[in-house]
């Protein structure tokens, strides 16, 4: 007729955002225009991991010309309450801390000021002082009986803990003729998109209200959280999106506690404030995939067929327990046997607390922590029974005849046909081809493996299936929660065009272009005639709890409750238009923007005439029509249950299946491992749009590719956060990411409007163990945990090293995680070790010595205080150190500790000078252990041994020329010594 | 010599895409924001605000460059290209047209949020000027400074490839 | 992420540029391309009360060749010596390196003399300067002085500079006849620092393999024409005294490893 396909669902249209973001014209939050007089403000955070804060010092900062307000957490907490969390826990979580600090980063202050640049003048002038506790940040280290606690209200640092059996695993276990097992450690990482948070507030007193503009992504139960912090009911907390978002990830859902930060200092300043969050505070205190520790065991027939599962959980989510947390746990809990049909299974599942960022969503939420240990365990059932790994794969698939399929977990996959998608993924992938080209490389003795993995994909979470962290008792109690909203809205206007508005809050996925092509089928109309708006606004919007991007439900859900919506409108259009053309409405047709007669194509009307007839002559209208300008429809699928007596869980609607397999060749001189093919097979359901399928799966894939090989947000073991800038949290580029080969097949869901399915996060479930799988078949390795990055996969694939030769040391492997930096050193002078020792005790001979000084004050006879100016090159910071001596044995060795703290960052020292005669003269020996955190650990970590070598020497240095000099000192090091500017 | 005192504002005079423009800003005042939040010119996004991210980048006398790690006042004088720069003119009936590049890309799916466009756009039109007959290596590279956290970058480079051929004559897409 | 507050200078000569080093000392700092110093000023890891912005002093935008040297003057960007017709030719270690060297819009801005003032251990430029026996030219209002490479690099982010002195070139020494060279690097991704990186300089009398990445500066060392397990025992030597150190990205001992498996490559792809 006019050139359109039989359905614009399906095809690979041109998407209808990208001119506009193509040619600059997109409205991000931070392009958007804000009221005259609003404010800016900048957040003061923790440099400290664990510490108690004894005072915070804001005159200076206040007084600062352009400074409207410095608020503190005590200034907040008079308005706010704190943030609930899913747990009932003594765990309270606020937006800004109070007395302690809990992770580096962890808010403290706030200022607000005319603009950014001012702000952050002001916050160098705040002096915090802390009381440094011991910070504690590996999950199972935090249960040790003596480990520090984070709450003292919770006694310990377990949060919570349930155990679950399903079916008899038991008797499987004792039955099955093997037990595999295998224990990983899956590491913090994070979606980490382009764009940061942002928050513009105000408050209006006389309403006591809230208006915030936020690029928050949902899910709109955290409304709620927000809200009640807020202290207003949800009328008054009136929150929009902007209608572009630079991308999220699940990550937007973590600027809540900022929505609260922000509109709490708004209300205090009585002004507009707006807050862009920059790089280095997203990467260190916005959002974390949890880190998991899980051992998994299967039982294991003599086949290869796993009848029973244990699992082991060690969920670890930082500091404090943020809604929705502990979810990322409960998530997958329907699908904890993945894609097998596996009856038995006992779960222990516990929750954790360390002195680490708190977690929330991230792409894949849940999935990648459960598939790394479960897939890596399906290739070690291969190794140990020396069976292919495909086969053990194919033997445990859930059969096609079996969907709807219940899980023993309680999940209901809706549909699939996984044997199939297996059987096409090895022949058009060409898994024999490269099951030759492996053999071909060992023989030349390359290190080249295989790896596989097959996941299934949830999406469209169940609301209720958080509460599966309760008992049957306590959910009782509390009432059942379950369903998940999805809505739409589509409107006609008075020349009839068609606008459709959906609660979706995208971030880059295409919705407007989907919803375009889904309705324009409905109405026969083409995609540009239709026009989507997606920026939400809750007071005026449709919306529920639901509401949001995450769970990978638009499809499935979102594009399918706007077609319901549409149909609604459609079928009292064809009443309207039967009776202007005395027919039936069954016999009209919606196509090229027209409504004809089957029968007698001859009657046909435009479609925008009778679409705007409701406006124009609602007179005319057939009695029972009613009006058909605008149709809202809420769709919540009944598959949606609440948990069960018995702990099932339906936790998501959709269920995916993805298999992938890939060949990878690790370099045995760099320990690279170059990604030599890689297939993913989908079955997503029906495929809305065929190219945003596919860049989905891609984007999944570079992230799954980070979190495999590049990506991890890494902290010492003292609390430090050492992947402070994208320098340091690596995310991959162009050159980094190979091309993939994409399959599909499609089953429909039966249970959605639309027959889609969820596909936007299934790489990031399954790339990451099926790349380990390779690395682990190309090394012969049992264990490996992610990173695999070159440093660790060339130890593997190395013997010993090459021992040093004779007269260098060898140094001691620290242990992983140990960034205490150590150094030793010695010079003779010629003083008396009673000099010296009287030099070392005066506070204005020590002012000379230390490097950068600006004065000493002698507290007592072994505590002193100084300010110093400290730095390397053109690095440098002015911090407050606290000195105190110990084991004092005049005139022989002292033991001095201290602690510095500045705008930089802060340190902890210690260190052990023994005085020794020598001759007329004094032999100087020293060791020091330091610890260095906050901001200058965070960005430049790799940098500071040198720089604490340095800096120690000098002092050293000074003392051995004020007491009467040692060796000449040359202009070289003269020069040095002004380069470092040490003394200012 | 000239010298701008820290405390005052100063005025400083480029040509943005091809418009002689003038901003007051203080002197470390970043050209993101000067572009931005002084001129309006949104469409130059800002990532990292360290270099690395490349949402940034922009043309100054045809080079690409991190506006995040250029001063304002650095661009006296200077020819400043933007996103905003690169469509060409509406045409006759007023209808607005992509670049050759941005409409490859629009084909191509080679954005999603979008966040990360404007940069990878204004290093490839200056790559593409210098390099009309680039290899996918080197289109891989030049991607390689920058970072997009949605594509995967393989239609980026396929887009690339495509207006790379389309701005040599080589081939046409209407 | 915003500076801390500065004056800014723009100098239209070089005696300006050393008036205002001359004047300010150490609160001054030279903003030549800016791809390292900016990414402090915008971390607050640097607080210099005045930039001497150099870039407009068309005599240090020079590159000229002198008594088989390249001098490169402090303004040339390092896209503009990566497209100097002839270097591979000249100085064929910097044509290797170069590629290497941030990103291709990095190179568009950043400077030669820039990489070297900024001192980081893992950059590539310092590294050929130090595996050529490069000089780094200063100048002040008081004197001019030349500093070999080897001992300008003295530690991470320092070196041999007063605060009144700015580099006004560097210079590399070019391509000599019978001579091979090579240079190999591995980093995390293409683009970052070098986790190790290495330089060789191979001719009739010997080796001379720098490396970078692993001390706290570039570091070279000189070896005779050694082949086989004796080359194996010198390089295992060499790694081991670099005294390398376990970071985010590497540990002590795979910096050893490609210490001494790089550097054996690099070594036999320049005697080739």
């Amino acid at each position: 007729m006019d050139g359109s396909p039989a359905t614009w669902v399906g095809q690979s249209i041109e998407r209808v955002e990208d001119a506009t973001l193509l040619s600059g014209r997109g409205r991000y939050i931070d392009d958007l225009g804000t009221r005259p007089g609003t404010l800016h403000a900048a957040i003061l955070r923790s440099s400290h991991a664990h510490a108690a804060i004894e005072a915070i010092e804001v005159a200076a900062a206040r007084a600062l010309p352009g400074v409207a307000a410095v608020l503190t957490g005590t200034d907040l907490a008079a308005i706010t309450t704190p943030l609930v969390a899913s747990v009932r826990a003594p765990i309270e979580a606020r937006a800004m801390a109070t007395d302690r600090v809990r992770y580096v980063g962890e808010p403290v202050a706030v200022v607000v000021a005319a603009d950014r640049y001012i702000a952050e003048d002001a916050l160098d002038l705040i002096e915090v002082t802390y009381r440094p506790r011991l910070a504690v940040v590996d999950p199972e280290a935090a249960l040790a009986p003596a480990a520090p606690v984070l709450h003292d209200g919770l006694g310990g640092n377990l949060a919570s803990e349930r155990a679950f059996t399903y079916g008899d695993p038991d008797a499987a276990f004792a039955q099955a003729p093997h037990r595999i097992s295998i224990t990983s450690r899956y590491p913090r990482n994070t979606g980490s998109p382009i764009e940061t948070y942002g928050v513009i507030a105000e408050y209006d007193p006389h309403e006591d209200a809230f208006d915030v503009l936020a690029n928050f992504q949902g899910p709109f139960s955290i409304h709620a959280v927000v809200a009640r912090a807020l202290a207003v009911p949800g009328n008054r907390l009136r929150l929009r999106m902007p209608p572009d978002s630079g991308g999220s990830f699940g990550v937007k859902q973590g600027v809540a506690p900022y929505v609260v930060l922000i509109a709490a200092a708004a209300r205090l300043v009585g002004r507009p404030v707006k807050w862009i969050e920059d790089r280095l505070e997203h990467l260190a205190a916005s959002v974390a995939a949890t880190n998991r520790v899980t051992t998994l065991s299967a039982a294991v027939d003599r086949d290869g067929r796993v009848l029973a599962l244990d699992w082991d959980q060690l969920e670890d989510c930082g500091a404090y327990l943020r809604a929705p947390e502990p979810a990322t746990l409960y998530r997958m809990h329907g699908n904890m046997t993945g894609a097998y049909a596996i009856r038995h299974v006992k779960i222990r599942n516990r929750v954790v607390l360390t002195n680490k960022t708190p977690t929330g969503l991230v792409r894949g939420f849940g999935g990648p922590q459960v598939y790394y240990p479960l897939e890596r365990l399906m290739q070690r059932i291969a190794v140990e029974l020396g069976l292919d790994p495909i086969d053990i794969i194919r033997r445990n698939l859930i059969p096609a005849e079996t969907f709807p399929y219940r899980t023993a977990t309680g999940a209901l996959y809706d549909s699939g046909d996984y044997a199939h998608a297996l059987d096409i993924a090895l022949r058009d992938g060409g898994y024999q081809a490269l099951c030759e080209k492996r053999d071909h490389a060992r023989a030349e003795g390359r290190l080249y493996g295989i790896g596989i993995a097959a996941v299934v994909e949830p999406s469209v979470s169940n609301m209720g299936y958080i509460t599966t962290v309760l008992t049957a008792a306590e959910r009782r109690k509390a009432g059942p929660k379950n369903g998940a909203q999805a809505n739409a809205t589509v409107s006609l206007d008075p020349l009839g065009a068609v606008t459709v508005q959906v609660a979706s809050v995208p971030q880059g996925q295409g919705h407007r272009t989907v919803l375009a092509q889904v309705i324009a089928d409905v109405f026969g109309l083409r995609p540009i005639d239709i026009r989507v708006i997606t920026d939400l606004d809750t007071a005026k919007d449709a919306w529920s709890i639901a509401s949001g991007n995450y769970s990978s439900r638009f499809a499935p859900a979102v594009a399918g409750a706007a077609k319901l919506a549409a149909e609604k409108l459609r079928a009292r259009l064809a009443r309207i238009a039967a009776s202007q053309l005395n027919t039936l409405a069954d016999d009209l047709v919606f196509a090229g923007g027209k409504i004809t007669s089957r029968c007698n194509p001859g009657l046909v009307l435009p479609f925008n005439r009778i679409a705007a007839t409701s406006h124009w002559a609602p007179g005319t209208m057939p009695d029972d029509v009613g009006q058909a300008i605008r149709e809202t429809v809420f769709w919540t699928p009944p598959e949606l249950t609440a948990p069960t007596e018995a702990d099932e869980v339906n936790s998501s609607l959709c269920h995916g299946f993805i298999l992938d397999f890939c060949g990878v060749e690790i370099d045995r001189i760099t320990g690279k491992a170059r990604i030599d093919k890689y297939v993913t097979m989908h079955d997503c359901g029906t495929i809305l749009h065929p190219g945003m399928v596919d860049g989905q799966i891609r984007g999944g894939f570079a992230q799954g590719l980070g979190a495999a090989v590049f990506e991890e947000l890494a902290y010492g073991d003292d609390g430090a956060f050492i992947a402070g800038s994208f320098a340091d949290y690596l995310l991959p580029t162009a050159t980094e990411v190979p091309r993939i080969d994409i399959l599909h097949i499609a089953t429909p869901s039966p249970f959605t409007p639309l027959g889609a399915k969820g596909v936007g996060e299934g790489n990031c479930m399954s790339t990451p163990v099926c790349l380990a799988n390779a690395v682990a078949d190309a090394l012969g390795v049992a264990a490996i945990d992610l990173p695999l990055t070159p440093a660790k996969l060339a130890a593997l694939a190395r013997g010993d090293e090459a021992p040093p030769p004779a007269g260098i040391a060898s140094t001691k492997a620290a242990k992983p995680g140990d960034r205490t930096l150590r150094g030793a050193g010695e010079t003779t002078v010629a003083a008396s070790p009673e000099t010296l020792w009287a030099m070392l005790l005066d506070p204005d001979i020590l002012a000379g010595l230390i490097p950068g000084s600006h004065g000493v004050r002698k507290l007592s006879d072994t505590r002193f205080q100084a300010t110093v100016t400290l730095g390397i090159g053109p690095v440098k910071g002015k911090y407050r150190a606290d000195v105190s001596l110990a084991d004092l044995t005049p005139p022989r060795e002292a033991t001095l500790t201290g602690a510095i703290t500045g705008g930089l960052g802060s340190g902890d020292g210690r260190g052990c000078v023994t005085l020794t005669p020598d001759g007329a003269g004094t032999a100087i020996a020293y060791t020091y252990e330091v610890a260095v955190g906050g901001k200058i650990a965070s960005i430049g970590d790799r940098l500071l041994d040198g720089a604490t070598k340095i800096i120690i020497g000098q002092f050293f240095a000074a003392l051995a020329r004020k007491a009467g000099g040692s060796k000449p000192t040359s202009s070289r090091f003269a020069r040095l010594r002004a380069w470092l500017r040490i003394g200012r | 010599m000239t010298l701008l005192n820290q405390k005052q504002k100063h005025r400083v005079s480029f040509t943005l895409n091809g418009v002689p423009v003038e901003i007051e800003v203080a002197p470390r005042t970043l050209l993101t924001d000067a572009l931005r939040h002084g001129l309006g010119a949104t469409g130059t996004h800002v990532g990292c605000e360290h270099g690395v991210c490349g949402a940034c980048t922009i043309q100054i006398n045809g080079a690409p460059a991190r506006a995040c790690l250029t001063l304002a006042v650095q661009v006296e004088g200077c020819v400043v290209r933007t996103v905003e720069g690169l469509a060409p003119a509406p045409d006759q009936d007023g209808q607005y047209r992509l670049s050759i590049l941005q409409a490859a890309f629009r084909r191509h799916h080679a954005l999603q949020c979008g966040f990360c466009t404007a940069g990878i756009l204004m290093s490839l039109d200056a790559f593409l000027r210098e390099t009309p007959l680039p290899s996918v290596e080197a289109i891989t590279e030049v991607i390689g400074g920058h970072l997009c956290r949605c594509t995967g970058y393989a239609p980026i480079i396929d887009a690339a490839m495509e207006a790379a051929a389309e701005l040599r004559g080589d081939a046409k897409h209407v | 992420m915003k500076p801390p507050p500065f004056d800014y200078l723009r100098a239209d000569s070089i005696d300006e540029a050393l008036a205002a080093l001359h004047q300010h000392g150490g609160d001054a700092r030279v903003l030549a391309g800016g791809q390292s110093l900016v990414p402090m000023l915008n971390m607050r890891l640097t607080r210099p009360s005045v930039l001497v912005d150099i870039m407009r002093v068309a005599s240090l935008g020079e590159i000229t060749t002198q008594r088989n040297e390249l001098i490169v003057g402090a303004a040339v960007r390092q896209a503009t010596l990566q497209q100097r017709p002839g270097l591979a030719n000249e100085v064929p270690l910097l044509a290797a390196a170069l590629p290497w060297v941030g990103h291709w819009q990095t190179r568009a801005r950043g400077t030669i003399c820039g990489s070297a003032a900024h001192a980081d251990p893992s950059a590539e430029i310092p590294l050929c300067l130090t595996a050529l026996g490069g000089t780094i030219r200063l100048r002040s209002r008081r004197k001019r002085r030349t500093v070999p490479a080897e001992t300008f690099f003295a530690g991470t982010m320092l070196i041999d500079k007063d605060d009144d002195e700015m580099i006004e070139a560097v210079t590399f020494p070019m391509r000599r006849p019978n001579t091979g060279y090579a240079f190999a690097e591995v980093g995390r991704r293409h683009g970052d620092f070098a986790m190790v990186a290495c330089a060789a300089m191979v001719d009739v009398a010997g080796i001379r393999l720098a490396v970078g990445g692993v001390a706290d500066r570039p570091t070279a060392r000189a070896f005779p024409l050694l082949e086989g397990s004796a080359l194996d025992d010198a390089l295992n030597e060499f790694a081991w005294a670099l005294e390398a150190r376990d970071d985010l990205h590497a540990t002590a001992r795979y910096r050893r490893d490609l210490v001494r498996q790089l550097g054996r490559q690099v070594i036999e792809a320049a005697r080739s």
